[in-house]
C-alpha cells in the first residue's frame, strides 16, 4: 500500500507541479525585467 | 447509473488512503480556474476578429469584452454563494465534475461566440457557463481539505487557493502560444483556442475529481488527537449554513475579507500604471510588467505562506498582522514615492500583495474556527461575496480617485497618495472588525453537537494552534 501511495504520489504532485513550475518560471523570467 | 461514481459514499477514502493526494486534487481544479486572472491576454486579439491587423468598425470594443470577465466574476459569486449546500451535502467529486463541465463547456460556447461572431453568446459561454464552473470549482474542496488536515487546515486550504493564483502564470503563456499556434494571415485563432482550453481544462479537472476523496466516518491523521473541550475562537460545534448568516461573526468576517480584498485589489490592477507614474522616467513599461508579475508572484506565494503561519499564529492573529502591517505598508508607498525610492515602494506593495492573498487563503479555515467543519464549504460560498462587492469598490476608488486629483492640477506621480492614505482607514476598519470577533454563541450550534460525520468532522479542532 506505501509503495502504490508513494508512486501515485509523485504521479498526482508531478501532474499539478510541472506546469506550475514552468508558469512559474515564465513569469520570474518576465520579472527580472524591473531590476534589468 | 452512468454517474454514480460521483455519489459522496463512491468517494470514501479506503484505509491506508494518503492524505497528501487531496491537495493536487484540489489544485487541478484551482489552477484551472485561475485561469480567470489570465482572461485580459484575449481582449486585444478579440477586438480584431475582423479586422485581424487592426480593429475593423464592426469589431468588438474593448468595453464590450471586459463585460466577459465581470459577467463571470458575478456568475463565480453568485453560485459559491447559492449552490454552497448543494456542494456540501453532495460531496467534493459531483462539485467537481460539474465545475468541470461547465468551466469546459463555457469555453466551447463562447469559441462558438467568436465563430459567428455575437457577443452575447461570449456572455452566456464564459460569463454565465464558466462562471458557474468558477464559484462551483472554487468552493468544492476547500471542506474536504479540511477534513484531512483538521492540524493544519489553514496550510491545506492555502495550497488549494494558492492554486487559484497561479493558474493565471500557465492560462496567460499557454493562450498567447495557442493563439499564435492557430492564427493565419486571415484569421486570429481565438476560437480554436478557446476549443482546446475547454478541452484541456475539462481534462484537467476530472483528474481531480477522479482522485479526490472524503475520508471514512471515524478517520484522523495517525497521531492526532482532537482537544476534548473547544479553545478560545475554535469551535467543536456546527452552525448551519443558513444560521450562519445571523451570527455577526459571519458579517464581520464578511467585512474583513471584503476591506482585505479591497485594499488589494485596487493597486493590482493598477499597479502597472501606478508604478510608472510614480517613478516617471525611472520605470518603463517592460520594467513595470516585470513589477506585475512579481505582484503576482507574491499574490499566489502568499496564499500559502500566510495560510500556513495562521495555523501557528491563529486566524485572528493573522489578520490583525494583515491589517497593522497593511495600514503601515501604505501610509509608507507616499513616502517611498516622495524620497524616490523604487527599492521601498516595491518591498512595500510584495508584502502587501502577499497579505492580500493570504486573507483568501486564511478565511476558509477562520471559518471553519467559528462555524465548525459541517457546513464550511457552504458558509465559504456565501462569504465569497465579500469578493464580488470588493472586486467593484478596490478598483473603483483608486481609479476615481486617481482622476479626481489629475483632473484638480495634483502631478501624477502624488495622485496616488490620499488614496493609499484611504486605503490605510479601511484597514484600520478591518482591524476594528477583526477585533469584535468573539466565539459564536451556542444558542447557533447545531443540535446534534458533537461532530461525528466524515471522518475528522469528530476531531474538528486543530492541534497546531
Amino acid at each position: 500500500m506505501a509503495e502504490s501511495n508513494g508512486l501515485k504520489l509523485v504521479l498526482a504532485w508531478g501532474f499539478v507541479g510541472i506546469p506550475l513550475a514552468w508558469g512559474v518560471i515564465e513569469t520570474l523570467l518576465n520579472a527580472l525585467k524591473l531590476f534589468r | 447509473m452512468a454517474l454514480s461514481f460521483l455519489a459522496r459514499e463512491r468517494t470514501i477514502a479506503p484505509p491506508g488512503y494518503s492524505r497528501w493526494l487531496i491537495p493536487p486534487a484540489a489544485l487541478c481544479i484551482h489552477l484551472c480556474i485561475g485561469q480567470a486572472y489570465a482572461f485580459s491576454v484575449f481582449n486585444l486579439p478579440m477586438t480584431k476578429l475582423i479586422g485581424i491587423t487592426q480593429s475593423a468598425p464592426d469589431d468588438w470594443k474593448l468595453t464590450d469584452l471586459g463585460w466577459i470577465f465581470s459577467v463571470g466574476i458575478f456568475f463565480l459569486g453568485a453560485s459559491a454563494a447559492v449552490l454552497g449546500r448543494w456542494v456540501e451535502e453532495g460531496g467534493p467529486r459531483r462539485a467537481m465534475f460539474t465545475a468541470a463541465l461547465c468551466f469546459g463547456s463555457g469555453f466551447i460556447v463562447s469559441a462558438l461566440g467568436v465563430y459567428v461572431h455575437n457577443i452575447w453568446i461570449v456572455y452566456l459561454g464564459y460569463g454565465v457557463i464558466g462562471g458557474f464552473g468558477l464559484g462551483l470549482g472554487y468552493i468544492s474542496p476547500v471542506s474536504t481539505l479540511i477534513k484531512w488536515f483538521p492540524d493544519r487546515p489553514g496550510m491545506a486550504t492555502g495550497m488549494a487557493i494558492m492554486g487559484f493564483g497561479g493558474g493565471a502564470f500557465i492560462a496567460s503563456p499557454l493562450s498567447v502560444w495557442l493563439m499564435r499556434v492557430f492564427s493565419t494571415p486571415t484569421h486570429v485563432g481565438v476560437a480554436e483556442t478557446f476549443i482546446i482550453l475547454g478541452l484541456v481544462y475539462f481534462c484537467f479537472m476530472m483528474v481531480g475529481a477522479v482522485i479526490v476523496r472524503v475520508p471514512a466516518p471515524g478517520w484522523a491523521p495517525a497521531g492526532y488527537v482532537a482537544p476534548a473541550a473547544p479553545r478560545k475562537l475554535i469551535t467543536t460545534q456546527n452552525v448551519y449554513v443558513y444560521d450562519a448568516l445571523k451570527t455577526p461573526q459571519f458579517w464581520l468576517i464578511w467585512w474583513v475579507l471584503c476591506l482585505n480584498v479591497t485594499a488589494g485589489i485596487g493597486v493590482l490592477g493598477q499597479a502597472s500604471a501606478m508604478s510608472q507614474e510614480m517613478f516617471p522616467g525611472r520605470i518603463n513599461p517592460v520594467a513595470a510588467a516585470g513589477f506585475v508579475g512579481l505582484m503576482s508572484l507574491f499574490n499566489m506565494g502568499g496564499r500559502f505562506f500566510w495560510a500556513s503561519m495562521s495555523d501557528l499564529l491563529g486566524r485572528k492573529n493573522t489578520y490583525f498582522i494583515f491589517f497593522a502591517l497593511g495600514t503601515v505598508l501604505y501610509a509608507l508607498v507616499p513616502f517611498a514615492g516622495g524620497a524616490g525610492s523604487i527599492t521601498l515602494f516595491v518591498i512595500c506593495f510584495l508584502v502587501i500583495i502577499s497579505m492580500y492573498g493570504g486573507g483568501f487563503a486564511t478565511v476558509p479555515a477562520y471559518l471553519k474556527d467559528m462555524f465548525g467543519t459541517q457546513y464550511v464549504g457552504a458558509i465559504h460560498g456565501l462569504l465569497i461575496t465579500a469578493w464580488s462587492m470588493a472586486g467593484i469598490f478596490g478598483p473603483v476608488i483608486v481609479n476615481y480617485m486617481r482622476q479626481y486629483y489629475v483632473d484638480h492640477g495634483v502631478p501624477k506621480a502624488q495622485a496616488y497618495n490620499t488614496t493609499m492614505y484611504l486605503m490605510a482607514a479601511l484597514l484600520v476598519v478591518g482591524f476594528i472588525c477583526n477585533a469584535l470577533v468573539k466565539a459564536v454563541h451556542e444558542r447557533h450550534h447545531m443540535k446534534r453537537t458533537t461532530e461525528t460525520e466524515g471522518g475528522a468532522l469528530g476531531a474538528a479542532a486543530p492541534a497546531a494552534q
